[in-house]
């Protein structure tokens, strides 16, 4: 047995934890803390050795389940950029359960809670290491499913709501991949997508793979909640828990939408010549993302809809450089996609922590707070400057990248879209600064105490993080983000290496 | 029956009485040739628990959850779930995960098939059981909604 079989490790674990925690937590007291927080760890832990491993092997990593070879059973593939999604996830993963502790203490419930936390990691995974298309589908509804669950877990009135529209997204969403899927599969006989790159390059595919393209850039693009199909993300993510909208929108939008589109678009359909229609859709649906999300997260007065709109946002960032084809587009896309998951998961924390202090995330009601929350001003300090893009934090540095690769690749339009949506950013992080930290502390808060310690740490962590992000892009970090540009660019490379045998 | 007033008439009952074993014999029926004929865990499992929303529409709530309680049926589908992880884990036996460790046997006889036996009653298990609770918790919230 190779050392591949971690992969499968990868969601086992968090599938396992899951029904444990299900069927014992409720009799134990404790179980789920101790339960989620091992396997979380165990997780990050196995993610990094993963890592690990691929630089070992210098190549990409098979596993064949069921002892199955490529084209026929089902494989998980280790390559860069799995590699780099599959950390992103597990770190963040790791630290929203450290929160989640405490946090989640005011609901009922809490082993409800870490059951479907773990049914959505164990999704995540899965969608990042799987190497058939079906499969990826399986893995993006039990990860879609368990956040619908998540989003309703208060259940006033506005949360089962604001579930029922992601709901019926998803759902639609998901039919469109569905039917993509089907199509693909009746056209090349294969659900390996590695085998289904090869079959597209050889046989005449210029009708059907633009309508699989649409419904595919529909359906992600809802997961991913791009501009036009970004409606429902502005009530699904406020509504949650603020962990639970930590994981939502740094890592759920980013693994089923994005790193789903990067694979299909770039690893799957890298035949023919129509390419850069899809760059240009990408391009110009990522500029009108930045933009219109921006537009719309800087008039609300509740933080974590304010928030919420910033994924629009910065989604539309990732996607822009992403879509420029270009190496240094794609760094930068991919770069701020980590980052993006570390600040935004960092912010949407602290929004929780004032939520759990001072009982309101209420722009017009707080203020003043950074004299009693100091740890939480603190980490949204880092937070704000690190969305903002000021210089020496991680968020500087990706959207420099992303806007000097338009410039590079002659889209200036778009480069002058991320200058002002960059200037927008700031100005509304300015206005939360304001409302919640700075000012007046009022008398009904001058009693708010500091969150609990485990809450604080994560917090913390995810700030230095942000700091320490922006030293990724030098040459002895800069592997980890070289290697999975170098998935995105290398197109065919995928699939020779999965059907070759992992070399 | 435990109480005459609550479900249907007597004759629905009576007729009731008689095929609700048969239904639930024919949904375990296609759970254990799933890997012979169309059918398997899923479609097997939903006509099991069909047998119990039948119970459950003709008797009354009670009856029915006097067989099955919520919290019985909630672990038992956790227990299906993991059944099911464990089969698969159990291919480590023969070096990958999902691997069929188990003797093939003959084909087309009923225990012929290694692990996918196994595999068809774990789903079988969380499907019929979770179908179930599904059923139970809607009748449980419009009932609360009529208080």
């Amino acid at each position: 047995m190779g050392k591949e079989f971690i992969l499968s490790l990868m969601v086992i674990i968090p599938l396992g934890t899951a029904f444990v925690i299900s069927l014992f937590g409720k009799y134990l007291r404790n179980f789920c803390d101790k339960a989620i927080m091992v396997s979380s760890f165990l997780l990050l832990a196995l993610s990094l050795y993963c890592r690990f491993l691929l630089t070992n092997t210098a190549g990409t990593l098979v596993y064949k389940v069921g002892g199955w070879n490529p084209p026929f059973g089902i494989c998980m593939v280790l390559d860069g950029l799995s590699c780099f999604m599959l950390v992103t996830v597990n770190i963040v993963a790791f630290l929203i359960a450290l929160y989640s502790l405490k946090y989640m203490e005011q609901y009922t419930d809490k082993p409800k809670f870490f059951t479907l936390f773990s049914l959505m990691v164990c999704g995540m995974n899965g969608v990042i290491l799987t190497g058939d298309i079906f499969n990826l589908f399986v893995f993006v509804e039990i990860a879609s499913i368990a956040s619908y669950a998540l989003v309703a877990f208060g259940t006033e009135a506005e949360e089962l709501e604001a579930s029922f529209k992601y709901a019926i997204m998803g759902s639609i969403a998901s039919i469109f991949i569905f039917i993509g899927i089907a199509l693909l599969y009746g056209f090349t006989s294969t659900l390996n997508m590695a085998d289904m790159a090869k079959i597209l390059t050889v046989k005449d595919s210029f009708r059907l793979v633009p309508f699989v393209a649409v419904l595919f850039l529909m359906g992600f693009g809802i997961k991913a909640a791009l501009v036009p199909f970004h409606a429902w993300l502005a009530d699904a993510h406020p509504s949650a828990p603020a962990s639970i909208s930590a994981m939502l929108s740094g890592l759920l939008i980013k693994t089923l939408g994005v790193y789903s589109l990067v694979r299909i678009f770039f690893n799957v359909f890298n035949a023919g010549q129509v390419h850069t229609v899809y760059l240009k859709v990408f391009m110009f649906l990522g500029a009108l993302s930045i933009i219109v999300g921006v537009i719309l997260a800087i008039s609300q007065w509740d933080l974590k809809r304010l928030l919420a709109y910033h994924s629009v946002s910065q989604v539309g960032y990732i996607i822009l450089g992403i879509g420029l084809g270009t190496p240094l587009g794609i760094l930068g896309g991919l770069y701020h996609l980590f980052n993006h998951s570390i600040f935004k998961s960092l912010l949407f924390l602290n929004s929780g922590a004032v939520d759990y202090s001072a009982g309101t995330r209420d722009l017009k009601e707080t203020g003043g707070l950074a004299k009693v929350m100091p740890v939480t001003y603190g980490t949204s300090l880092f937070a704000s400057m690190s969305i903002a893009g000021v210089p020496p934090f991680n968020g500087f540095f990706s959207k420099f990248l992303i806007i000097l690769a338009c410039a590079q690749a002659g889209h200036i339009g778009y480069g002058i879209c991320a200058v002002i949506g960059s200037i927008l950013t700031l100005s509304s992080f300015m206005k939360v600064q304001k409302f919640v930290f700075l000012g007046e502390l009022k008398e009904k808060f001058k009693k708010v105490k500091e969150v609990p310690f485990s809450m604080q740490i994560s917090m913390i962590i995810l700030a230095v993080v942000c700091l320490l992000g922006g030293l990724m892009f030098v040459s002895p970090l800069k592997f980890f983000l070289q290697d999975a540009v170098n998935v995105v660019t290398g197109g065919m490379s995928y699939s020779n290496a999965v059907l070759g045998g992992g070399k | 029956m435990v109480n005459n007033k609550a479900g249907m008439t007597l004759i629905v009952k009576t007729i009731t009485r008689l095929t609700v074993g048969l239904i639930m014999l024919f949904g375990i029926y296609i759970v254990f040739h799933g890997h012979l004929s169309p059918g398997g865990g899923f479609a097997g499992g939903v006509i099991v628990a069909l047998s119990f929303v039948h119970l459950m529409l003709v008797f009354g709530k009670d009856f029915a959850m006097a067989k099955i309680s919520r919290n019985l049926a909630s672990n038992l589908e956790s227990v299906g779930a993991l059944m099911f992880l464990f089969v698969a884990l159990l291919g480590f036996l023969g070096g990958s995960f999902f691997h069929n460790v188990i003797a093939k046997g003959k084909p087309f006889d009923l225990f012929s098939s290694g692990t996918i036996i196994l595999s068809n009653i774990s789903i079988g298990l969380k499907v019929g059981v979770g179908l179930f609770a599904i059923f139970l918790a809607l009748v449980v919230l419009e009932m609360a909604k009529k208080e």
